[in-house]
């Protein structure tokens, strides 16, 4: 029986809300890596798709039947988020737990996207950046992992150590944003 | 004065401001020119050399004169152009460069020595005595020459970067740009429409020409409006496109909160980096003025600027107005000044066969010789034939044509090309990838023809693009641009200005020829012609075509200066927005920061990560008094301290072993599953990249470690390796370093501590030294690894990063109870170099494994990484600088790393350099100082004496050379 008080990256932090856009904290029940072994990809996705129903994604994609959600992290590499890795993936690839590595953030409401587009260089035109798609990418000085949940919604991934930092200039351009649209 | 009924500004909209304390009103819609203008006020600001009184010369952005200082204290911001600057409640604006009021400069008394000022006088006149140029002259001469002043103080003010991507980019807002805008959405291109001023319609805001038998001003609204109706359009008024760069990208100036007052979070400028698929550049053309004597009197602006005050701020800059001008166009000013009720005093035309447009006096063949006024124009001397006359005017405006705005098809390298018919460079063609020139700026000056361009370039990008044209007629306009004649100067008496930014004269173009600087671009140096704010928008043409005259060339072969962004000033504080405070780079804090901090612990920056120096207990002073007990404490009892910064990197696959193997000197195959090895890295030329151990946690699955500050390197080396040197190896890596808390626990009372925290009790039998495994620490899945930085029976446990603070606080507890606690990086520091371990103070770059005696790490048995270049006989010398211990054991008993080491007796210079001393820290345990260094044949060396010598802090120790583990050297203690 674990007796360590869990804490979470953003603790103290969010949410938090300026204008129309609230930046809040998710917990992920996991987050497990996957990396293909040569030549095991497509077993790889099937066997996902059989105990958690979502393809590996293709590069700057990701699949979803929930709670499951897979992201593409990189070359030969994928986040399961949101349910915990069957162990029959393994067969294929290495797993490997992320789940207490990433701060993961959403940032949700009108101007989402002038929010982001203060702190990434990534184009995020909604005809461009469609819902589910992913990519990896820089957020000011930070690497972080960017997900559209939906027209107005992204989650956005950061090394849990600069969850502080991220979280600060999340705000600071939330806060921008939100003083335009006062002006 | 106003004039009732006229331009565009909100006189429902009363808005109250100072100029150099004096308060005035205005009313929205006006700049800050236009505001003064409308209050009588010409002199607005001095000159920069010869401090002359000087008013508005244009109402854009290529404003030469009315610069001046926005705001006060902290927030001020000099060199705002006047005419760009709009109005806003409770605005104050200074002007600057001046010595007492501005009506009264003290140093226009400089205007009184202008024949001494010419170009280049300081290099000639202050020659001697040598020693006085940069005690007496200089900053005199920086003094009486100058812009605005900075306020010394940081910029309360908030500023901004972003990014936008379009699939076209439209560069302006007049009739071309709207066009294009227009056509492009409606194919259902995503546009950025961007336009410096703050609102669209370019010159259709300052005439009063007619569009589809509409008002300019009409015709802009009900576009603006289908342009929203398209949405496909992003507007973004009061945005200057200052560069364009390689790949589409463009840099933007974006006034936010300039025209505003201060609002709390409310950004200042944003300066966008823009990425289009497609860029028109529909920029318009610069009206250029004409270098006559005395040019530059307050009261003497371009025609067109006259226009843009009358139609489009309802303002008349004078009561009597005088025309000078060499072409048709310039004639309207003095129509609609008539219309407005002004005086028109006489339109001076340099053609012959100038015919008059209206009921004014025409001098058909005239040229303005020289000009009246102290403060203010009140007339101008008129040459016609043979005959002159002065003319009355208090408001002189002049045309000299126009000049295509195609500065941004100059900015990766092209030359804009002479074209005779017009007088005029137009850009070069396909200049700028992807960027099309269209209407004023490629040299069509009428409307109709810029309304057709416009639509022409959107139709050229769409089919670059694969999109359709829709099928858009160009709006009914005047196809009338009039004619005129090229008029660069006039000879006479006196001073003729060609850059009325820089204080740069005929005169000086002149002299330059005649010192032989003959060339555009050294004549540009020697007069500082065009390099002022305005960078020569309004001069650079004209000086380059007297310059032509001057030296017998034409203006083709003379050239042009080189366009560079950005095109209008940038603040740099809008381009390194954010990099200010902590935003410079993020800030990484370990799980156990929180605690750390807590305990009054100071921190050290290692990389991006905040770690402990050291624990101050209750009643020590100093760092060392914590450092020595907490070294203590770890070779007595127990210590507990946060390695999570450590690198920890997660390799998995069947040729894991392999892998490791060929990137660490020696070999991890043959390590068993349940044990950890220490492992050295090489880079590909030989010297060492970093150490750290590696456990083995499975058949097909290790757990790398590396140093803090190169964790991110290896992991990057790791994947090039995989992608690039060894694809034959079914490998994955993946960074665990922010997944895994990780504490180290040392001491003898280790294994007590640990025993009490975790789920089944460990032994030397079930968990010798470089054991590792799983186990349970109260109840959580963690790591359990038996190694040691310290030399002592030591640990690490690694639990997930959620529940580090918890376990650290624990651990300390614990620790303390046993009579350890908590330890930072300055007892880390002194318990490793007692064992003499490395860190990057020593494997800093340029070190072999041979230096620092870990040669034969490198296994014979298999290739390498960095194998063969290491092999290479100079890198394998023992007169090479190695790694010893130092010791002092003269009367000085202090240690400094950065010290230089020399023989004894020898003189401590560069030429009997024979090392340097790399980390020292006092030994609590052995009551001394002790050093790691690198010494010329080192290891044949110990015993010996040496001189370590501070040459910066003035420290002078004599040492003994000696091995460089100085405690415990059998390692008993770890292996317990």
């Amino acid at each position: 029986m674990a007796s360590l008080i869990a804490r979470f990256p953003a603790h103290g932090f969010l949410p938090v809300r300026h204008g129309d856009v609230i930046l809040s904290e998710e917990i992920p029940e996991a987050i497990t890596a996957l990396m293909p072994y040569r030549g095991q990809s497509r077993a790889l996705s099937a066997a996902m798709k059989a105990a958690h129903g979502v393809a590996f994604p293709g590069p700057n994609r990701s699949t979803q039947k929930l709670p499951a959600q897979a992201v593409w992290t990189g070359m030969d590499q994928a986040f399961l988020i949101g349910v915990p890795a069957d162990a029959t993936l393994s067969t294929h690839a290495a797993l490997v737990d992320q789940g207490d590595a990433w701060a993961v953030l959403t940032l949700d409401g009108a101007g989402v996207e002038d929010v982001l587009a203060r702190l990434t260089p990534l184009d995020l035109r909604m005809s461009v950046f469609k819902h589910s798609h992913a990519a990896r990418s820089l957020l000011g000085h930070m690497n972080a992992v960017f997900i559209r949940d939906g027209t107005r919604r992204f989650t956005i991934m950061v090394f849990r150590s600069m969850a502080k930092t991220a979280c600060r200039e999340l705000e600071e351009a939330m806060r921008g944003v939100a003083a335009r649209q006062a002006r | 004065m106003r004039i009732d009924g006229k331009g565009m500004i909100n006189r429902s909209m009363p808005i109250s401001f100072r100029f150099d304390g004096r308060e005035f009103q205005g009313f929205q819609g006006d700049t800050l020119a236009s505001a003064l203008l409308a209050n009588g006020v010409v002199l607005m600001g001095r000159s920069f050399k010869y401090h002359r009184p000087r008013g508005v010369l244009t109402a854009g952005s290529e404003e030469p004169n009315a610069l001046m200082e926005i705001g006060t204290g902290a927030r001020k911001t000099p060199n705002v152009r006047a005419t760009v600057q709009e109005i806003f409640q409770g605005l104050q604006a200074q002007s600057q460069n001046r010595i007492g009021p501005l009506h009264r400069d003290l140093l226009s008394v400089n205007d009184i020595f202008w024949p001494f000022l010419g170009a280049g006088f300081y290099y000639k006149t202050f020659m001697w005595p040598r020693r006085f140029w940069e005690g007496l002259y200089e900053p005199i001469i920086r003094r009486a020459a100058g812009l605005g002043a900075l306020s010394g103080q940081p910029d309360p003010d908030r500023y901004e970067k972003a990014f936008a991507f379009c699939d076209l980019l439209v560069i302006g807002g007049g009739p071309a740009g709207l066009m294009a805008a227009l056509t492009a959405a409606r194919a259902g291109a995503d546009v950025i429409l961007a336009d410096e001023s703050a609102g669209f319609g370019g010159r259709l805001l300052s005439e009063t020409e007619a569009i589809e038998g509409k008002p300019g001003a009409v015709w802009v609204g009900e576009t603006l409006t289908a342009l929203a109706g398209t949405g496909k359009v992003r507007l973004m008024p009061r945005t200057t496109v200052t560069g364009a760069y390689d790949g589409g990208t463009f840099g933007a100036l974006e006034r936010v909160g300039q025209h505003l007052p201060a609002a709390p979070d409310l950004p200042q400028d944003c300066f966008w980096r823009i990425t289009a698929r497609r860029a028109i550049l529909a920029a318009g053309a610069l009206e250029r003025p004409i270098a006559f004597p005395m040019n530059d009197r307050p009261g003497i602006m371009l025609a067109s600027a006259v226009r843009s005050y009358l139609n489009r701020y309802g303002v008349a800059p004078g009561q009597r107005v005088a025309v000078f001008a060499t072409n048709d166009a310039a004639h309207w000013t003095a129509l609609d000044m008539m219309k407005a009720g002004i005086t028109v005093a006489a339109v001076i035309d340099s053609r012959a066969d100038a015919i008059a447009q209206g009921d004014y006096r025409l001098f058909a063949g005239g040229q303005v010789i020289t000009t009246r006024g102290r403060r203010a124009l009140d007339g101008v001397a008129v040459r016609y034939g043979s005959n002159e006359t002065l003319v009355k005017a208090d408001c002189l405006a002049i045309s000299g044509g126009w000049n295509p705005t195609l500065h941004l098809t100059c900015h990766t390298g092209a030359r804009p090309v002479w074209e005779d018919t017009i007088k005029a460079f137009v850009p070069h063609k396909g200049a700028v990838p992807g960027l099309t020139p269209a209407g004023a700026c490629t040299g069509v000056f009428d409307t109709a023809g810029c309304l057709a361009a416009g639509i022409a370039a959107a139709r050229d990008a769409l089919t670059e693009l694969g999109m359709t044209a829709p099928d858009i007629a160009p709006p009914e306009a005047s196809g009338d641009a009039g004619t005129g004649q090229a008029l660069w100067y006039v000879e006479g008496k006196g001073r003729a200005w060609l850059d009325f930014a820089n204080d740069v004269t005929t005169k000086d173009v002149k002299q330059a020829t005649q010192e032989n600087f003959r060339s555009v671009e050294h004549m540009k140096r020697y007069t500082t012609l065009g390099m002022a704010p305005d960078q020569g928008k309004s001069s650079n043409i004209a000086a380059l075509a007297f310059l032509a005259d001057a030296t017998g060339r034409g203006i083709p072969e003379t050239g042009t200066t080189t366009c560079r962004p950005p095109y209008v000033p940038v603040p740099i504080s809008a381009m390194a927005a954010g990099a200010q405070g902590k935003g410079f780079q993020p800030e990484r804090l370990t799980t156990s920061h929180a605690a750390t901090v807590g305990r009054g612990a100071p921190m050290i920056e290692a990389g991006l990560w905040y770690r402990p120096g050291y624990f101050p207990a209750h009643g020590e002073t100093t760092w060392r008094q914590s450092c020595d007990r907490e070294a203590g404490m770890v070779r007595n009892t127990v210590g507990v301290c946060d390695v999570s910064t450590l690198g920890k990197i997660d390799i998995q696959g069947r040729d894991a072993g392999a892998f490791l193997d060929f990137v660490y000197t020696n070999t991890f195959s043959t390590l068993k599953p349940g044990r950890v090895r220490y492992g050295l890295m090489l880079r590909e030329d030989g010297h060492v990249m970093d150490d750290g151990t590696t456990a083995r946690l499975g058949n097909t699955h290790y757990v790398m470690t590396t140093t803090t500050a190169a964790a991110g390197h290896v992991m990057t080396h790791l994947e090039f390796v995989l992608q690039a040197l060894r694809p034959d190896l079914d490998v994955r890596v993946i960074s665990v370093t922010e997944q895994w808390a990780q504490f180290a626990v040392a001491g003898p009372e280790s294994r007590t501590l640990l025993n009490s925290i975790i789920d089944t009790p460990i032994s030397d039998e079930t968990w010798p030294f470089m054991a590792c495994g799983l186990v349970a620490v109260h109840g959580v899945a963690g790591r359990l690894f038996r190694i040691s930085f310290s030399g002592e029976h030591a640990y690490e446990v690694a639990v997930p990063a959620r529940y580090g603070d918890a376990l650290f606080r624990d651990l300390v507890a614990r620790a303390e109870a046993l009579g350890g606690g908590a330890y930072g990086m300055e007892a880390l520091n002194v318990l490793r170099i007692e064992k003499g371990f490395v860190t990057h103070s020593e494997i800093h770059g340029r070190v072999t494994a041979f230096d620092i005696g870990m040669g034969r790490m490198i296994s014979p048995g298999k290739d390498c990484i960095g194998k063969t270049a290491a092999a290479r006989p100079g890198l394998n010398d023992p007169a090479r600088e190695l790694l010893v211990g130092l010791k002092p054991v003269g009367a000085v008993k202090q240690l400094t790393a950065g010290a230089h080491l020399f023989e004894a007796g020898a003189e401590p210079v560069r030429e009997n350099d024979l090392g340097y001393v790399t980390s020292v820290g006092f030994s609590p345990a052995l009551g001394s100082y002790l050093g790691l260094g690198f010494l010329r044949n080192g290891r044949a060396r110990h015993g010996d004496t040496v001189k370590h010598v501070d040459h910066l802090r003035g420290v002078e120790t004599l040492c003994e050379v000696c091995d460089p583990i100085f405690f415990d050297r059998d390692g008993g203690r770890a292996r317990g």
